[in-house]
């Protein structure tokens, strides 16, 4: 069962990272996010890409974020498949907890976006749950509009800031 | 004739007002920034007289901040000193109408100021009404030390605004605000005050954490805002006097957000997210004692009193989109009151109680509007890339806002336009602001 359980795990994060992560990642290595990105990424345990057990692993090859649609806080099916790959994951790797931070486009009131920004991460969350993660491992936070990883303001930054990121916190044992 | 210039500024206001209206039917939710043909009225204001010699800086600097105050307001225009035909030397001389009427000053203020010897200063000051021969109103008096200068100067124009036009003036104001530093995606902000023209800015918070939508208390004494120093949204309540501040204690596993004084100074009205919910909430200050007043599986939030206490105006998006809705303060049901297109947040009650300032969204634009409080009558008063977040003057005739620029650098600044929508101009601030609550008349 366990052998089982983390080949579908390995298959599951190789079809995300191929079919989803890539051109995301390599676009916000360009961009101004880029730098956010690798200072997230280096803030890890060191442990490579090639630690499956690593924060970096988690963010980098799993996905650790899903987008949305405009003032939508309802999951995509490749939404889904990223979560069911971050779901697998912590719960494989059940000595870390997550914050999911939920956030908005600048297209939006600042209350409001807010309040988009909390709907949004605890959509993420009650997946993750539905998944079988514990909710005691899981926060949200919603930044609203405050935090963009993109600055320009047309479509193409907008739809990566509708977002909600899975943050790998500090082990429960830590 | 005493009456005279008063009668023409409100004729003028009349007139405005029927304009708009006559428009707003035409076409209601058409962008009605209308350059109309108000023309202010001329107005002198010779520095202020140095009635000791330690006074002598002071009479210009007066002077300069009466005007500039007047002038701000759209609805006056200052007469250049270089066309004085005479120049008063005592603050006891009779005004010799004929040098002014010769240049068209319709109104002449005028002013003496004395320095004691311990840093107390004296302002008193004059207004007459040129074309009819008359003194407009009793000569008026005010005293502080010379830090408050320009609050003084703020005073005299409040007196002069509102004998001339018949409204409560708005100088003698602060703003809460928030400054901001840095690109869009690190961006940091801190809470500032300063007087509402921009002058005496002081911070209030460091730039630690992210601070969001101060709200200033009625009587100005404290400010609630929306702070991540916990590394989660909640409402915190800061004490103006000595900046310090607390965090406001709603349910701890929970975000709040969105605070909002009532009238009465004591209780805060304010959102909560509970899951994919947010709902508003009222709390009493004193006792932490908190009560539910909505509860729809919708975003509810921006709630603000009207002037009596007794109605609360907030956005809901129950319908399905961000719309305005008013309830009693107590909660219950609650009727929408926002039905043209587009997107309807941040309502903000009129300290007037007439009207509601909202922020709508429609086709990709924001503007800053006003609607009655039945929801009729809906003028749009500005239009940009991104305008938000109303705060009413103190007289309810000016509304101050956010606006902020497009693109990559895109950085926000605080705006003002009459409630006409008139007289729309920037806000002079240190660096980028949002987030503007305007204070009480002090």
């Amino acid at each position: 069962m366990k052998h089982m359980s983390k080949i579908v795990l390995l298959m599951g994060a190789l079809a995300v990272s191929a079919c989803t992560g890539a051109g995301r990642f390599d676009s916000a290595d360009s961009g101004v996010g880029g730098s956010d990105f690798d200072a997230g990424a280096g803030a890890g345990t060191g442990g490579g890409l090639g630690d499956p057990t690593s924060p970096t692993y988690f963010q980098q090859a799993i996905g650790d974020r899903v987008l949305f649609v405009v003032d939508q806080s309802s999951l995509t099916s490749e939404a889904q498949s990223i979560l069911n790959a971050q779901a697998q994951w912590l719960i494989t790797n059940s000595d870390y907890v997550a914050v999911i931070e939920g956030h908005a486009d600048e297209q939006g009131t600042r209350e409001y976006n807010l309040a988009l920004g909390g709907r949004r991460a605890n959509a993420v969350r009650e997946y993750l749950i539905s998944q079988g993660v514990s909710a005691s491992r899981l926060k949200f936070v919603t930044f609203g509009k405050e935090r963009p990883i993109e600055i320009c303001s047309e479509e193409s930054c907008y739809a990566k800031n509708r977002r909600a990121v899975t943050v790998i916190a500090g082990g429960l044992t830590s | 004739m005493l009456y005279r210039m008063r009668e023409m500024l409100c004729a003028v206001l009349a007139a405005l007002a029927l304009t708009l209206t006559a428009t707003a039917q035409a076409a209601p939710l058409r962008i009605e920034i209308t350059e109309g043909v108000v023309e202010p009225l001329p107005f002198a204001v010779p520095g202020f007289i140095a009635e000791n010699s330690g006074a002598a800086e002071w009479g210009a600097k007066l002077a300069q901040v009466v005007a500039d105050d007047l002038i701000g307001t759209g609805l006056f225009d200052q007469i250049n000193e270089e066309a004085f035909i005479s120049r008063p030397t005592s603050f006891a001389t009779p005004v010799q109408y004929a040098d002014w009427k010769a240049i068209n000053a319709q109104a002449l203020i005028m002013g003496a100021v004395t320095v004691s010897g311990d840093g107390q200063l004296t302002v008193k000051f004059r207004v007459y009404d040129v074309f009819s021969d008359s003194e407009l109103g009793r000569g008026l008096q005010f005293q502080g030390t010379t830090d408050g200068w320009r609050r003084m100067a703020h005073k005299v124009a409040d007196a002069v605004y509102s004998r001339i036009t018949g409204e409560t003036g708005y100088f003698d104001s602060r703003v809460v605000f928030v400054s901001e530093t840095g690109p869009k995606n690190e961006r940091k902000k801190r809470l500032g005050i300063m007087d509402y023209d921009g002058a005496n800015v002081q911070y209030l918070t460091d730039s630690s954490s992210i601070v969001l939508a101060p709200r200033f208390s009625p009587t100005g004494d404290r400010v609630l805002y929306t702070s991540y120093a916990t590394g989660f949204p909640r409402i915190h309540v800061l004490d103006v006097g000595d900046t310090r501040s607390r965090i406001l204690e709603t349910q701890s596993d929970k975000m709040s957000f969105a605070p909002r004084f009532a009238p009465n100074g004591v209780t805060a009205v304010y959102s909560l997210s509970e899951g994919s919910n947010t709902d508003i909430f009222t709390m009493d200050l004193a006792s932490g004692q908190s009560s539910r007043l909505t509860n729809t599986p919708a975003i509810e939030t921006a709630p603000s009193y009207s002037p009596d206490g007794g109605r609360i105006v907030f956005e809901s998006d129950r319908s399905g989109s961000q719309q305005l809705y008013i309830m009693s303060a107590n909660g219950g049901e609650a009727q929408r009151i926002s039905f043209g297109q587009g997107r309807y947040g941040t309502p903000v009650w009129s300290p007037r109680g007439d009207l509601i300032a909202f922020t709508k969204q429609h086709k990709g634009r924001f503007h800053i509007g006003v609607m009655r409080t039945d929801g009729s009558e809906e003028r749009l008063l500005t239009a940009s890339f991104l305008d938000e977040g109303p705060t009413w003057a103190p007289n309810g005739r000016v509304i101050m806002f956010t606006r902020e620029t497009q693109g990559a650098s895109g950085q926000s600044n605080l705006y003002s336009v009459d409630v006409s929508g008139r007289n729309l101009k920037r806000v002079r601030t240190p660096g980028a602001a949002s987030d503007p609550s305007w204070g009480p008349l002090q």
